[in-house]
């Protein structure tokens, strides 16, 4: 058993694990935050997604022992309390979704593209999600939702206008 | 699917690393970004008795440049290179990094893990030999060189022994004007390549100075297409020299008939793509010099 110390959503979690158990298994089971999705569980689909240090990476592709003194972010910890995350505000207005099994790898990916490039051009937004598999939407309304959350996010970072600037 | 049971080691200093590997040999496996290995273990194809992560050694990521070489810590991830500023005429390492795998991948995998794992359908080690690499490799007994094009010896095998770690890859920093590109087939993105194809070429005035080409997916390592290179050396880069670079790497491919493809249509498309590429090369370093 080896001890690990990983910051999910901002709360720090201390637990022993085995060395084989991957990161998905460890968010799902010992933490039940079971909003990170077990897709295909052999790194073809993305539906695992989790933010590491802010960069996503598949959960089911990583050891949890490799996650010690690291930060992750889960779906789960997107939304600021009832305040929604303007990339879930996006998929909501947009309909980015139908079963919602890809979704919070969709989102989550999505997100960490706004924080690098906040004006994705649609070619930028779809290499983005290339490693995340949808069986139903056809990913136009995934687009369209990622390019609402850009819009939410430029409108609210612009200065107030006071005439003149911006 | 969960991996078989093993013991897991992560030490924080490359000495640690090659203690381990010398005290457990082959039951030993080293990890670093974990994005074919772990897949490996998942599926029971490898079972070994202690992992030796070594995410934690410093020194073994990131780029540097030093005496007319660029040194690329082997844990130096695929989204780095795909981010960084590669001295000019070394361009391929830019353009190679985004067709590997996916996005989420390349934020894990490593340059060097992928080519310790050593599938012939890998890219790095096709951009390796292209580029005339040197990978450096550590033992508790020393450091020793070996060329990329050496290192490989059969699928998912190479000259790597059981105590040694890749711990950088050497591209020496060409002197004049020189371009090179990596022209990748897949049946959808993320996928690993039908066929792939690294060209580098270095001019020395009108003529070529030094030519590295070398192929993916298309024998049973990434392979080294030598008679197409030495045909290049010494002459311009005209239609007739670069048909000709082609049939001789078309024929020097030995692909096998599997899902993506057959035999005959990916030799072929290994000529294809070695025209295309030397076209393309001769159009940028046209652009350069005028």
């Amino acid at each position: 058993m080896s001890e690990i110390t990983v910051r999910v959503n901002g709360r720090e979690h201390c637990q022993e694990v085995e060395p084989r158990v991957l990161l998905v298994d460890f968010i799902r089971t010992r933490l039940r935050l079971t909003g990170t999705h077990v897709g295909c569980d052999t790194s073809s689909c993305g539906a695992c997604t989790v933010l590491l240090d802010g960069a996503p990476v598949k959960s089911c592709t990583l050891l949890a022992v490799q996650a010690d003194g690291r930060e992750i972010t889960t779906v789960e910890g997107l939304a600021r309390g009832s305040e929604l995350h303007p990339v879930q505000v996006g998929f909501h207005e947009e309909h980015g979704l139908q079963c919602g099994f890809c979704t919070p790898g969709m989102m989550l990916v999505a997100a960490e593209l706004l924080e690098r490039n906040p004006d994705p051009t649609e070619e930028e937004i779809r290499w983005a999600i290339s490693g995340n598999l949808c069986r139903c939407t056809g990913y136009v309304n995934i687009v369209k939702a990622v390019q609402h959350a850009a819009r939410l996010r430029r409108e609210a970072a612009r200065p107030v206008a006071t005439g003149g600037v911006g | 699917m969960f991996p078989g049971a093993f013991d897991y080691r992560a030490p924080t200093s490359l000495d640690e690393v090659l203690e381990l590997l010398g005290e457990h040999g082959e039951a030993a496996k080293v990890l670093a970004g974990g994005q074919s290995l772990i897949p490996l273990l998942k599926l029971r194809l490898a079972s070994p008795a202690l992992l030796v992560d070594i995410g934690r050694v410093p020194g073994l990521q990131g780029m540097t440049r030093a005496d007319g070489t660029l040194v690329v810590g082997a844990r130096t991830r695929h989204v780095d290179l795909e981010r960084a500023s590669p001295p000019a005429g070394l361009e391929i390492l830019r353009r190679a990094a985004p067709q590997i795998s996916d996005p989420l991948v390349r934020n894990l995998g490593t340059i060097g893990g992928s080519l310790c794992h050593a599938d012939p359908a890998g890219d790095w080690g096709s951009v390796a030999i292209a580029l005339g690499a040197e990978l450096v490799l550590h033992s508790s007994r020393g450091e020793r060189r070996v060329e990329a094009r050496e290192f490989f010896q059969g699928p998912f095998t190479t000259i790597l022994g059981a105590d040694e770690l890749l711990t950088e890859l050497r591209f020496p920093v060409p002197s004049g004007p020189a371009a090179g590109t990596y022209l990748k087939l897949e049946r959808k993105v993320g996928d690993f390549a039908t066929v792939g194809v690294a060209v580098q070429v270095e001019m020395d005035g009108s003529r070529v100075g030094r030519a590295g080409i070398g192929l993916t997916a298309v024998a049973p390592t990434n392979l080294p297409a030598r008679a197409a290179e030495t045909a290049l050396v010494g002459r311009e880069l005209d239609d007739a020299a670069i048909a000709e670079a082609a049939r001789l790497a078309a024929e020097a491919a030995d692909p096998r008939d599997d899902i993506r493809g057959s035999a005959a249509y990916k030799r072929d498309v290994v000529r294809v793509f070695v025209q295309r590429g030397l076209r393309a090369l001769r159009q940028q370093l046209g652009e350069v010099r005028s």
